[in-house]
């Protein structure tokens, strides 16, 4: 069983102190997740031993670091239940995603200058991904009102420039999808972009039957996992999505490497996005071929000891097991819920119960400003997320401006959620709401 | 923890976020701006009404939400701006923006007792995420009164 009191000293950072000696009280690791030490290590060893550039040069270095750098990749790849060859690398899960948008614009663009007599473009993408990928008025992409904004920018802005129209999935009041909503998945819809869990209420999507509403017309599913990757067992293969987007530093990997992951027919096809260096095979002054994918979408020098640290993340994920992951977070879920519904004028946003949820939980303070909420919270020690979570849709449809959001990990306990909990009693005692029959100390805001 | 957060949250700075002065829309207006704290999603929309000379703040309204923060520095700001000259406004403007750069030293006591209410903003200095949340009424307002000098 996973202990997270002895597993917290794997994270050197938990170790630390805030504000004048308090105690760190992490809650916000769906922002991002600290790092234990194994992944701190692998980032440090590599480049102190074989620090090269990848996919290049002859020397003994090189090919250390290279394959590394394709261990890496075989190792992300079954952590999530892909093939190797189906796991891009990029900076972050919002590159990943427009890496796809973008692919989906670069065919249209090919295929209307082709229309329109022939343009450069069309040289450079194929006859297969315009075929595939080409979107232009009348056809339809389906996000809902729950997307992160990386889920969201890139495909409203796809839909503008190719003249295709952006519908989306309501939400109940709960903030969950809105399975009566589900119709605008329809005839014309090429693309359905959808989160696999909103980072806002913790609410986990019916995967399953999105996608077979998506396979029923014809239309590509792109997943955003950036918030399952790292709290529960995530199979791409078994959820038989086309593409999905995750991030290492959300899985107690580094920064500056996230992965996209495609089904290797549609890589195949899909056109690059960056490229430049690394990603070509026969350049002229006049025109150049592309690699295969990953290759392909791998321009330019890589992130190769982020790619290392990210190996080390998901090994670490992998002993720990993500199904113990997943039962010690549905705990914490469940502490967090339990502890908010005992705070008087504290509001829990989303679903009120622990069923196909994660251990996020953004709720709002009666009279008093989520960033008043999150300020106070600091100088505990206990550090929440406050804002719109780049999340502003939801919020607007859950009817609040903003919101405070805790956010569990691997290591969070017990403990760290009593101290949240006492920490938002201090809250509504600061800003003058007695709960006992201790004077107020201050006037109401 | 108490004293950490009594330093930032002044007496003065929780009164003005309960009774906020200024908070209203104004009908007649020289200048209107709007401004938004992208981070966090605070917004405030400020009209100010110059006199005939556009010398002299006549009126000012504002409309918002946000943090105590955000709301209380609106409603400071009013009391100082109000019926002052547009070059007084300016100036006050200057100090706070100095006072927000000071990270929480002190300014020197002439520009501080011009300050008035809003040198109890000293402590905010101290917390580089809420400065803008200090700032966005003073934005509003150097840029509306730009709007109503240079009106039709």
């Amino acid at each position: 069983m996973l202990n997270p009191d002895t597993l917290k000293a794997d994270f050197p950072l938990l170790g630390r102190t805030v504000r004048g000696g308090k105690p760190l009280v992490y809650l916000d690791s769906g922002a991002t997740a600290q790092k234990p030490q194994p992944v701190i290590d692998a980032e440090l060893a590599f480049y102190a031993q074989s620090n090269a550039a990848v996919h290049r040069g002859a020397h003994q270095l090189a090919e250390e670091a290279t394959e590394a750098y394709e261990l890496a990749r075989a190792a992300v790849a079954n952590f999530v239940g892909a093939a190797e060859d189906e796991i891009v690398w990029t900076k972050n899960a919002t590159e990943a995603l427009n890496l796809v948008a973008h692919g989906f614009l670069n065919a249209s663009l090919a295929a209307s200058a082709k229309t329109t007599g022939g343009g450069p473009a069309s040289t450079v993408v194929s006859d297969a991904a315009q075929q595939r990928y080409r979107l232009q008025a009348g056809d339809e992409i389906v996000v809902s009102e729950a997307e992160h904004h990386a889920n969201l920018v890139p495909w409203q802005q796809l839909a503008a420039k190719t003249g295709a129209t952006l519908r989306w999935i309501g939400l109940t009041d709960e903030g969950r999808l809105d399975p009566e909503t589900y119709s605008v998945i329809g005839p014309r819809t090429r693309i359905l972009a959808i989160t696999h869990a909103s980072n806002v209420t913790g609410a986990i999507t019916d995967v399953a039957e999105l996608v077979r509403r998506a396979r029923d017309v014809g239309a590509y599913v792109v997943l955003d996992a950036c918030q399952t990757a790292a709290h529960m067992p995530v199979d791409l293969h078994a959820l038989d999505v086309d593409f999905a987007a995750f991030s290492a530093h959300k899985m107690v990997g580094p920064t500056g490497v996230g992965a996209l992951f495609g089904k290797r027919e549609l890589l195949e096809d899909l056109p690059p996005f960056l490229t430049g260096g690394s990603m070509v095979e026969v350049v002229t002054m006049e025109s150049t071929s592309f690699m295969p994918p990953p290759q392909r979408f791998e321009a330019g020098t890589q992130m190769v000891a982020q790619v290392v640290g990210f190996r080390a993340a998901v090994e670490y994920l992998s002993a720990l097991g993500m199904d113990q992951v997943a039962a010690h977070e549905a705990e914490m879920a469940q502490l967090m819920i339990d502890g908010i519904a005992d705070v008087p004028g504290v509001r829990l946003l989303g679903p009120q119960d622990s069923a196909d949820r994660l251990a996020v939980v953004a709720f709002e303070v009666e009279s008093v400003h989520p960033h008043d909420v999150g300020q106070v919270l600091d100088s505990l020690g206990v550090a929440v997320r406050v804002g719109h979570h780049c999340a502003q849709p939801i919020h607007r449809r859950l009817g609040v401006h903003a919101s405070a959001r805790a956010s569990a990990g691997v290591y969070t306990t017990a403990a760290d959620v009593e101290a949240f909990i006492a920490g938002l009693h201090e809250v509504r005692r600061f800003f003058g709401f007695a709960e006992s029959a201790a004077p107020a100390a201050r006037g109401g805001v | 923890m108490a004293d950490a957060m009594e330093q930032l949250y002044q007496q003065v700075i929780l009164d003005h976020a309960r009774a906020r002065q200024g908070e209203g829309e104004l009908a007649e207006y020289g200048g209107e701006s709007f401004q938004l704290n992208p981070t966090c999603g605070d917004q405030v929309t400020l009209r100010v009404q110059l006199d005939e000379d556009r010398e002299t703040i006549q009126a000012l309204g504002w409309t918002g939400q946000g943090c105590s923060i955000s709301q209380a520095s609106l409603s400071v700001m009013y009391e100082l701006v109000i019926e002052q000259k547009v070059t007084r406004a300016a100036e006050l403007g200057e100090h706070f923006r100095e006072l927000m750069a000071a990270r929480g030293q002190e300014l020197d006591p002439a520009r501080l007792e011009a300050l008035d209410d809003a040198s109890a903003f000293t402590g905010v200095a101290r917390y580089p995420a809420r400065i803008k949340c200090a700032l966005l009424g003073w934005m509003a307002l150097r840029d509306a009164l730009a709007q109503a000098q240079v009106g039709a």
